[in-house]
């Protein structure tokens, strides 16, 4: 059975003034124990909002979520605050963007490992300090033992997410969502935060959801991926089919827009044109059909529903031809 | 596309000629303490010694992570910090002796592309305004028939609808602030560009449409290019010629496809090898360097090579002791390591390298800035020198 199972899920914003938004629009996606699963688009495509609407983080006013999140047996979305802060940090473990504002700066790193392994073990006093080095010390901070007393701005952008994953792993969850973890740190860093984070799954048996904007990060480290696109899963594929033959034009263009160390230079990169501003609403057809190139008059006229073939789920009426897309051409 | 009208431009001199001349330029920013007397109490050596050339006609990258001074030196060949030593040749032209007018109107030709296109554009400000404003401070804005004419011909160059001109800021995206950014360099007919991490604020498939805007633009308008990034990716794709900087030193130079075919210095292979590839069946089969700890501070970088306390191949002799130079190995292809042949060789292997923590001597607590960097973990750290 699925560790969490997220099921159709809705999160709309309102504002005064404006139209109701749905940042995540039926959103559906599992994940097993020991598996990862990438979330992967562009900013603004829902990938955080997803994240922040399973642990439960978004405010209640002005954001309606609805839909399932099954963890295990229970729905998460209709636990009360106390059920879920029981629940947060104990099951399921977070990991941020920017660990500099997401720790807090004026307590010592050492107080706040401690806090959530007094909270949820019950660990106090001397038993909780050499619990908290001994994370310290298996996310790879060296010396952990001064460290506990230090404060984050003490500790360099690498070190300060190792301690942020320590906070994460505390209570031994058993889902670890990680939202863009290595996006503000340089690329020696995060082979090293990466690697720690690969180590951890194969390891323990933690599922992880992996939420990122970077593709070469997603196919070193997910087995299954999902394609964000304004608010909807486009593509979900495991990561070598969906690498070796993306078929949603907007996933065979993002291939082709990244340059790549080993790819041959001089090339122009296949770019996607337009930017999301130019969406259309699901409601009334393909959002990504005015920036497509394979887009078709049924693009713009009807919503394309999420397809599987048995080997991937695809949302798209006219897809990149598996031969076209093994070959790495884009139709201009 | 239209042609921009070209300017009767000084002889310019023939192509493949350095562009840009960089010898040895420092800059050294004091760390001042004290709250009566003004005490200097030593240096952030945030670019400490880069030579190198910019030939006309090429693009120019410069990478390394962030905190090795490539913006620092990019700032400091344009004069928007002061060198504290060393000389910057443009064109002929020594920069760092040129004075107020001089200095000004040599601006004109070497114009900059910012990383943050929001915050580098003022919100106050119309496109319109935003880029005749270059033209009127070089004396080139003539009519408003003719200026008006070129602004439409710049926008069209990087791909903006004419409309655009009495917008703000505001009303584009991401993508489209960038190409103003770009059509506000263009404008003044620069002969160099530094572009200083010019897609690294923007999405995937809109970092494209930059990036081969940048290619077009060079091809149409015979633009020089220094682009300074900290993704190896995007600036092997653009750049001819590639520069590795680590802590303030240039480690390694060569022509692109060379640094990746054979990367020579320990830090490029590992930085080379961290990075990731959007392929499964690459990402399964490579090898990584990971490198051991954080980058050392540039307020007390550590002697001999800098790179010495999280090397892998690091060896006995040297390596802490004397500074490396920057050496041709093959042709085109510099290098600044003692050991880079025996490295390419493979008759050093590497080791593990040990992660220990040292707190360098005069940094403790109340350093400000300066601790927040200062060296973790990597090998021994060497007294201040």
């Amino acid at each position: 059975m699925a560790l969490l199972d997220v099921r159709d899920l809705r999160v709309v914003f309102h504002r005064r003034g404006t139209e109701p938004f749905p940042a995540v629009d039926g959103v559906t996606f599992s994940v097993e124990p020991g598996q990862t699963i990438g979330l992967v688009g562009e900013s603004g495509c829902g990938k955080s909002v997803t994240s922040l609407a399973i642990m439960g983080l978004l405010p209640k006013r002005g954001a309606t979520v609805t839909g399932q999140v099954m963890f295990e047996d229970t729905d998460l979305l209709k636990l009360s605050d106390r059920q879920l802060r029981d629940r947060r940090g104990r099951d399921i473990g977070m990991i941020f963007q920017d660990p500099l504002s997401s720790l807090n700066p004026v307590i010592p790193i050492g107080l706040q490992v401690t806090e959530v392994l007094q909270r949820h073990r019950g660990l106090r006093g001397k038993a909780a300090k050499t619990e908290a080095e001994g994370l310290l010390k298996s996310v790879g901070i060296p010396d952990p033992n001064r460290r506990l007393g230090e404060y984050p701005h003490q500790l360099s952008g690498g070190m300060r997410q190792r301690a942020l994953i320590a906070i994460a792993l505390a209570c031994r969850p058993r889902l670890l969502i990680a939202d863009e973890p290595t996006t503000a740190l340089d690329v020696t860093i995060q082979a090293q935060i990466l690697a720690l984070l690969r180590q951890l799954v194969e390891g323990t048996g933690t599922a992880l959801i992996m939420i990122t904007h970077d593709l070469g990060v997603v196919a070193g480290l997910c087995d299954q991926v999902n394609v964000l696109y304004a608010g909807k899963v486009v593509e979900t594929a495991d990561r070598h089919r969906l690498f070796g033959e993306p078929r949603h034009p907007y996933t065979h263009g993002l291939l082709g827009s990244v340059p790549r160390l080993d790819s041959p230079r001089g090339e122009p990169l296949a770019a996607i044109s337009g930017s999301v501003n130019d969406n259309i609403p699901w409601t009334s057809g393909c959002a990504f059909a005015p920036r497509c190139s394979n887009a078709i008059d049924q693009c713009v006229e009807q919503t394309p529903a999420l397809e599987d073939d048995g080997l991937r789920l695809l949302r798209c009426f006219n897809p990149v031809a598996p031969e076209t897309a093994a070959s790495q051409e884009v139709p201009a | 596309m239209t042609a921009l009208p070209v300017s009767p431009a000084p002889a310019p001199s023939p192509a493949g000629e350095p562009l840009v001349d960089v010898r040895d330029l420092k800059v050294h920013f004091p760390i001042r303490r004290g709250v009566l007397i003004d005490r200097i109490a030593g240096y952030v050596y945030a670019v400490d010694g880069v030579s190198l050339q910019v030939r006309r006609g090429e693009t120019y990258g410069l990478v390394g992570e962030s905190g090795c001074g490539k913006t620092t030196f990019g700032r400091g060949l344009l004069r928007l910090v002061e060198p504290t030593g060393g000389s910057a040749m443009f064109d002929g032209t020594e920069l760092r002796s040129l004075k107020g007018e001089q200095l000004r109107r040599m601006r004109r030709r070497m114009q900059m592309i910012f990383q943050d296109p929001l915050s580098s554009l003022d919100p106050r400000q119309s496109i319109d305004s935003i880029l005749s404003e270059g033209l009127k401070a070089h004396d080139l804005y003539g009519s408003q028939e003719t200026a008006g004419k070129k602004l439409r011909e710049t926008l069209t160059a990087v791909g903006l609808p004419a409309s655009a001109l009495r917008k703000y800021p505001h009303e584009f995206s991401g993508g489209q602030r960038q190409r103003i950014g770009i059509a506000r360099a263009l404008i003044l007919q620069p002969d160099l560009i530094v572009a200083d991490e010019p897609v690294s604020a923007l999405d995937v498939s809109v970092q494209a449409q930059v990036i081969n805007l940048l290619d077009d633009l060079q091809v149409e308008f015979g633009l020089t290019y220094l682009v300074i990034a900290h993704d190896l990716a995007v600036v092997r794709h653009i750049s001819d010629r590639v520069g590795v900087m680590y802590l303030g030193g240039l480690v390694e130079e060569a022509s692109s496809d060379d640094l990746y075919a054979d990367p020579l210095h320990p830090y490029t292979r590992a930085l080379m090898s961290a990075v990731p590839v959007p392929d499964p069946e690459v990402e399964d089969a490579r090898q990584q360097i990971l490198l051991a700890g954080d980058l050392p501070s540039p307020a007390n970088p550590p002697a001999g090579c800098r790179f010495h306390t999280r090397c892998p191949w690091k060896q006995e002799t040297r390596c802490d002791t004397e500074r490396p130079e920057l050496r041709e190995l093959t042709p085109g292809h510099r290098v600044a390591c003692h050991w880079a042949e025996d490295v390419k060789a493979g008759k050093i292997r590497p080791h593990e390298v040990s992660v220990e923590l040292v707190r360098p001597s005069g940094a403790g607590p109340g350093d400000g800035r300066v601790t927040e960097t200062v060296a973790e973990v990597a090998g021994t750290l060497p007294p201040k020198s």
